[in-house]
């Protein structure tokens, strides 16, 4: 990933920001300008998402993408988040304990790195919400 | 002008490895090392965690209990000795992920297990001055013990962060005073770019951990005019079991006022995050009226000695983020072959 193209997102990310249309009640992530239901007579404003939903379905990954070779097995999952919108995302911890409709909730975690001098990506990924 | 703790947040790592397997695998006796350095287990930081992310869940946790708008915060300082990058403040990644930025002052600390009481001195400071209206002082660590060295069997991973503020019926605690004491001693160094620190043999204990302690401890005491039975708990930094212990006995402070505080067991030495780790725990049981003493020490070295009363308030936000004790509870426990992965002590070509 390039410096650049990490930072531009680093809100969405970090704190899951993305949009919601005061028109039709829609919620966006990634975030969008323009509601796709209401187009130019939506009223979009910003929203930061709780980080809480559940998992829709997922992947168990073993042989990983480079970067990600020590962390194998992990779970792989679309988690659909409770205002709507879904996205994909690591699931922490032992992949045994990931099923279709686990609870879960966001936490900050390392996403990867440029190898050893470059840069350190952060960013949200989703635990098993148990409280 | 009081100043006080506006909130406060811990976060453990919840991997964990025990004594005996490190032990195991240098053919030492477990059961010594336990019964002198009183710690049987330490946290491990999970292969996507590190300082950074510590201290961001710290930080979130004690935003969630103090329920301030977060862009009140005027200044984020991070103490660590493990900071991710050597150039780029972990405190602005900080201030990003608890939506603070962009009105406010940040910068890293580093005083090897004190850099998060120092930062919390910082704040007190420019809240004091009214330059900002909410500082976040954060002690987050992923600490490094070379393999087979001493330390190894408790450099653990864990961080607090406390928001200091100044108006009054915001405070969860009180902070009565502080006062440090300082000098120049070679108990403890890492050198730039060196992955394992390096401990200066018999400057440790009595000259190091001892010295600074009790000095700073009897200086805030003579300056407050306030003795041991003055208060109702202690927390001293705990690199182990032992040290801690042999403090408040030295200073007059029973096993009943400093036992909250003694996280060390489960956890180990979680450095920056070490002393308020013991606040943390101690917070999360006190009554309102209660006085804790708190001393953390820094090698290098340094203490920084508080004086704290805990408020009405504390009641209404206890509860509202997670406590240590629930923190530490459900470990997962690793062999030594996966704490050196997790510690990156495995190292490809």
């Amino acid at each position: 990933m390039s410096v650049p193209r990490f930072w531009r997102n680093l809100g969405s990310r970090y704190n899951l920001e993305g949009t919601h249309c005061k028109e039709c009640g829609e919620y966006y992530y990634p975030p969008r300008d323009t509601c796709v239901n209401c187009r130019r007579l939506g009223k979009i404003e910003a929203y930061k998402f709780k980080g809480t939903g559940e998992v829709v379905t997922f992947t168990v990954i073993h042989t990983a993408a480079e970067g990600f070779e020590e962390q194998t097995p992990y779970a792989l999952a679309i988690i659909k988040l409770d205002e709507g919108p879904c996205l994909t995302s690591q699931i922490v911890g032992d992949p045994e304990k990931v099923h279709i409709g686990l609870r879960v909730r966001s936490v900050f975690r390392k996403l990867g790195s440029d190898g050893e001098r470059g840069m350190i990506y952060y960013g949200t990924k989703f635990i098993p919400d148990e409280a | 002008m009081t100043i006080g703790i506006v909130s406060y947040g811990a976060y453990v790592p919840r991997y964990r490895i025990k004594v005996e397997e490190i032990a195991r695998l240098w053919g030492d006796d477990a059961e010594i090392l336990k019964k002198g350095l009183m710690v049987l287990e330490k946290s491990v930081p999970a292969l996507d965690e590190d300082a950074a992310t510590i201290a961001v869940e710290a930080a979130r946790s004690a935003l969630a209990r103090g329920a301030f708008d977060p862009s009140r915060i005027g200044a984020v300082y991070t103490g660590s000795e493990s900071h991710p990058y050597a150039v780029k403040p972990t405190s602005t990644i900080v201030a990003q992920a608890v939506g603070a930025t962009p009105d406010l002052t940040a910068a890293d600390f580093e005083f090897a297990c004190k850099a998060g009481t120092a930062a919390v001195q910082a704040c007190m400071g420019l809240v004091s001055s009214g330059m900002v209206d909410l500082g976040l002082a954060i002690g987050a660590d992923v600490s490094q013990g070379a393999p087979s060295d001493a330390l190894e069997y408790t450099a653990a991973a864990g961080g607090v962060a406390l928001v200091i503020g100044r108006n009054e019926s915001e405070l969860c605690a009180v902070i009565e005073d502080t006062y440090s004491f300082t000098t120049d001693t070679p108990d403890f160094w890492r050198r730039e770019g060196q992955p394992y620190p390096e401990h200066g043999g018999r400057f440790t204990g009595e000259p190091g951990y001892f010295k600074h302690v009790t000095n700073a401890a009897k200086g805030l005491m003579k300056k407050l005019d306030t003795k041991p039975e003055d208060y109702d708990y202690a927390v001293f930094h705990q690199p182990n079991g032992k040290f801690p212990r042999n403090a408040a006995k030295m200073l007059g402070f029973s096993k009943e006022q400093i036992a909250p505080g003694l996280v060390v067991t489960k956890i180990g030495n979680t450095y920056s995050g070490s002393c308020m780790m013991g606040l943390a725990a101690t917070l999360d049981q006190a009554k309102p009226g209660d006085r804790i003493f708190m001393t953390a020490f820094g090698s290098g070295a340094g203490s920084d000695s508080f004086s704290i009363t805990v408020t009405d308030r504390i009641e209404e936000i206890r509860d509202k983020a997670p406590k240590v004790s629930e923190l530490i509870r459900d470990p997962i426990y690793l062999d030594y072959g996966q704490y050196a992965k997790h510690k990156g002590k495995i190292r490809f070509a």
